[in-house]
């Protein structure tokens, strides 16, 4: 192998910590005691030593990471892919076969982290000795390589002759088995660089990061950044913390109250959409329906903020509150939530409306909050924000979550929903699971009109999106 | 003889002062000067200053880091598997593919799934709406399903109207919101179609109004590229994560632009963020090979979810609805589904053909999208007992 001219900076190794990673076990692959059981393979007349068979590679991978041998094949196949094993039979398809195919370990040389990015030079000596050796060697898109960089670097393509004319001589001189393994190898590490049409470039990385520095918001370390970061700390450390008990126990009630409804665990009924093809469930569980299932009705239960997000909740609470004569309440929270969200060209038009129907003095729907917050928000409304609300939108949000969040759920009106959702009965297997509703693709939401909303206030895309 | 007598001394006007002085050469940024004694000792002095004013900031930073640490390890009392021990196991998992999405000419790179819980939207190489860039890497769903945005090496996340009639030429109706130096990497819409959030190569995230394309807050802070973010589901609304090729994990308040929280554990590139349904943790996929867990109360690290024998990059993650599944797509072709609690794999998927990019549990829980490399989405579900 020619000495490579200087490699053009591609992504830097240490941002591929997978190839060190395979790199490692490779080489415990190798060890005498604990690695894959070695043994000399023949090839026609030529004994090649140390190699080992595809069965031995996934038992091995199987028995050193404990997992299945379907994950052990994939593993060594990945090892395959990537140049660090390689086929001696077949050495065209970068392949592990989990029987007697015998396969060797590719020498440092070779390997992607130590001769990356693989150089055109090197690799038109290498098409060049393949086409000297034998006519006819090379492969339909070789032979255009071939033609591609002839023309590319034909002012050295002498010495691209004399490197591949030397390079065969060479060769010649060692002993056949030496030959076969070195063949291999190198065809393997082209194989794996430049990567026949149709095969995937295992070493292809995707859009580089952090490389245009000249466009790159560059965080030398200045005092700048040394006084941001010890602000930083500053504010950390007076932060107030919670134990971590307390934290991990929440997961847990958290995940023990929401197992039930979630499909990926628990199933769903009637069926699983994506599985029966049958519709039923998003049917049934639409943002309006005239009868919610006995879980959704449930989880309006389990928090105030997932009560809000449901359109149904919403609408049912909207009517328990105008039963006690503080639904204005929600409606100005929907109010606050449109403008948080809504169009920079609308806030003073919202903050107004905002104003003259919930805040000001003998406003239609006068909300009660304290003096202060009361004070403080109109003063903010002279200079109009997505965020000139958030007090006074916190403070309600707070009021409804205390008070009446909880009698709503203790109230006839939630207890009589809980009671008459409707709970859906184990739907039989079906006793002919081939035959299948034809699959219709739903309507798209940007087709639809404009649902008309009940009684909740209309919120544009604010809140939850409706479909 | 002594050596004294080889200092050359020049008389003349100093360069700083003007006086007439004996004056001996400095260099400042190169160039030559004359200064007096005087104003050459000055100056000696202050460069001082400003290396000890360097230094001293630098171990006030690392003292306080230190602090911080070992205040925070001060209320870990318990780890996460441990208290995980009296949950149920959840058994063998049998998930199947239930549909294979081909349509794409190139690899797919982002996905996300519209509220309507059926349809989704997905970015590739070479995009069906037109654009002047090959790579998009981000693409999100409106909330009300009458848009999407999308964006990538063209700097910019550009919002399309959905529309269904054939004349119309999506491309025209084309809205350039968001304006980044670098690449776009991620964005997603707040609660509404009429903000922005966006995350870009440039190192920073920004807040944008769709409608006028105004920049309404940046988000500084981040000291390399930033390549995920995700919105916290909480009831002020107020916050969102981000991840960077720093390392780190930031936490941000969208209204005053600061950063709350920051993480830095991982030992690699971050490339994917999603908040814990209950809006208290999140979790993030790293080229490290690991997915971490962060809770925000306890302001740490509080769970890693790796393997040995799982050695490349998580590109994806995202949680089933209870939380309890983390579902991690990774750059070896393979999907891993973690127990969030027992910190155990619970399943391994294969059937993608070349790297997983992107992954999306749908909105009600009912199957989670992956899309890759190989040109394909595939919908995936199943659960505890085969169907």
């Amino acid at each position: 192998m020619a000495a490579g001219p200087a490699r053009p900076p591609g992504r830097p190794r240490a941002q591929m910590p997978h190839l060190r990673k395979m790199e490692r076990v490779v080489v415990s692959m190798q060890d005498p005691d604990q690695g894959v059981k070695m043994r000399s393979q023949r090839l026609l007349v030529t004994v090649i030593p140390h190699a080992v068979t595809g069965r031995d590679v996934v038992q091995w991978l199987a028995q050193k990471f404990c997992v299945s041998e379907e994950e052990a094949l994939h593993l060594g196949a990945v090892l395959v892919l990537h140049g660090y094993i390689y086929p001696l039979r077949d050495p065209r398809s970068l392949v592990l076969r989990p029987d007697d195919t015998p396969y060797r370990f590719q020498t440092p040389y070779f390997w992607t982290s130590t001769l990356w990015p693989a150089a055109e030079l090197d690799y038109a000596i290498y098409l060049a000795k393949k086409n000297i050796q034998k006519q006819g060697a090379l492969v339909d898109y070789e032979k255009e390589c071939y033609d591609q960089l002839h023309k590319k670097i034909s002012h050295a393509w002498d010495l691209v002759l004399m490197q591949a004319r030397e390079q065969l001589r060479a060769a010649k001189q060692r002993r056949k088995g030496d030959r076969l393994v070195i063949a291999c190898q190198e065809q393997t590490y082209w194989l794996v660089n430049r990567p026949p049409p149709g095969a995937p470039s295992v070493l292809e990385q995707g859009p580089e990061r952090g490389s245009r520095t000249a466009s790159h918001v560059h965080m030398t370390k200045s005092a700048d950044f040394y006084k941001r970061e010890i602000e930083y700390c500053r504010r950390a450390l007076g932060r107030t913390r919670v134990k971590s008990s307390v934290c991990l126990e929440a997961y847990l009630s958290f995940c023990g109250q929401r197992g039930p409804h979630d499909p990926l665990v628990s199933g769903c009924l009637p069926s699983n959409p994506w599985i029966s093809d049958d519709d039923a469930y998003w049917v049934m569980n639409a943002p309006m329906v005239a009868a919610p299932t006995k879980l959704r009705v449930e989880r309006w239960g389990f928090s105030f903020r997932e009560l809000l997000e449901d359109p149904m909740g919403r609408a049912q609470f909207m009517d328990f509150l105008g039963k006690e004569f503080s639904g204005e309440n929600l409606s100005f929270w929907e109010a606050c939530e449109e403008l948080r969200y809504g169009a920079q060209a609308q806030v003073p038009t919202l903050v107004d409306a905002v104003y003259q129907q919930f805040l000001a003095p003998g406003a239609a729907r006068w909300i009660n909050i304290d003096s202060r917050t009361m004070e403080r928000t109109l003063e903010g409304l002279r200079q109009p924000h997505h965020y000139v609300l958030d007090d006074a939108q916190l403070h309600i949000y707070t009021l409804m979550k205390k008070d009446s969040y909880p009698r709503f759920l203790k109230s006839d009106m939630y207890r009589g929903l809980l009671a008459e959702a409707g709970v859906l009965l184990d739907t039989k297997r079906r006793v002919f699971p081939f035959t299948r509703r034809p699959r219709r693709s739903s309507p798209s939401p940007a087709l639809l009109p404009t649902p008309v909303e009940p009684t909740a206030a209309s919120g544009p895309a604010g809140g939850n999106g409706v479909a | 003889m002594c050596d004294q007598t080889f200092l050359v001394n020049v008389f003349g006007s100093c360069d700083k002062c003007f006086k007439q002085r004996a004056l001996r050469p400095v260099f400042k940024k190169s160039q030559q000067l004359s200064y007096c004694s005087t104003c050459a000792e000055i100056m000696a002095t202050e460069g001082l200053r400003e290396n000890e004013t360097l230094a001293s900031l630098k171990s006030e930073a690392e003292s306080l880091k230190g602090k911080l640490e070992e205040e925070r390890a001060k209320l870990h009392d318990v780890e996460l598997h441990q208290v995980a021990e009296r949950v149920e196991a959840l058994g063998q998992f049998v998930m199947k593919t239930r549909r294979t999405l081909k349509g794409h000419g190139n690899k797919v790179l982002c996905m996300d799934w519209c509220k309507d819980k059926r349809r989704i939207v997905s970015s590739s190489q070479e995009h069906a709406v037109t654009m002047p860039c090959t790579w998009v890497m981000a693409c999100a769903y409106a909330p009300s399903g009458c848009a999407i945005a999308c964006g990538g090496l063209d700097n910019k996340c550009s919002v399309y109207p959905l529309t269904f009639d054939k004349n119309e030429n999506m491309a025209a109706k084309k809205k350039s919101v968001a304006m980044h130096t670098n690449y776009l990497s991620a964005c997603s819409f707040t609660n509404s179609d009429m903000q922005i959030l966006t995350a870009s190569g440039d190192g920073t995230c920004a807040l944008w109004d769709v409608e006028s394309g105004q920049l309404l807050q940046s988000f500084h802070g981040h000291g390399a590229d930033v390549l995920c973010l995700d919105l916290a589901p909480s009831e002020t609304g107020n916050t969102f994560v981000s991840g960077g090729c720093d390392k780190k994990a930031m936490v941000w308040d969208m209204r005053s632009g600061q950063c709350v929280q920051a993480f830095e554990t991982h030992e690699s590139d971050i490339n994917s963020v999603r908040y814990y349904p209950s809006g208290d943790a999140f979790a993030s996929g790293s080229d490290d090979a690991t997915c971490r867990l962060y809770d925000l109360r306890a302001d740490r690290e509080v769970a890693i979810y790796s393997k040995e024998s799982i050695i490349f990059g998580a590109s994806s993650v995202d949680f089933s609805l209870s939380g309890r599944l983390l579902f991690a797509g990774y750059n070896d072709y393979t999907i891993n589904v973690w127990d969030v609690l027992k910190g155990s794999r619970v399943s391994i998927l294969f059937g993608h053909e070349n790297r997983v990019s992107t992954l999306r549990v749908s909105p009600d829980g009912t199957a989670f999208c992956s899309g890759s490399w190989d040109h394909t989405l595939r919908v995936r579900d199943g659960g505890r007992w085969a169907f």
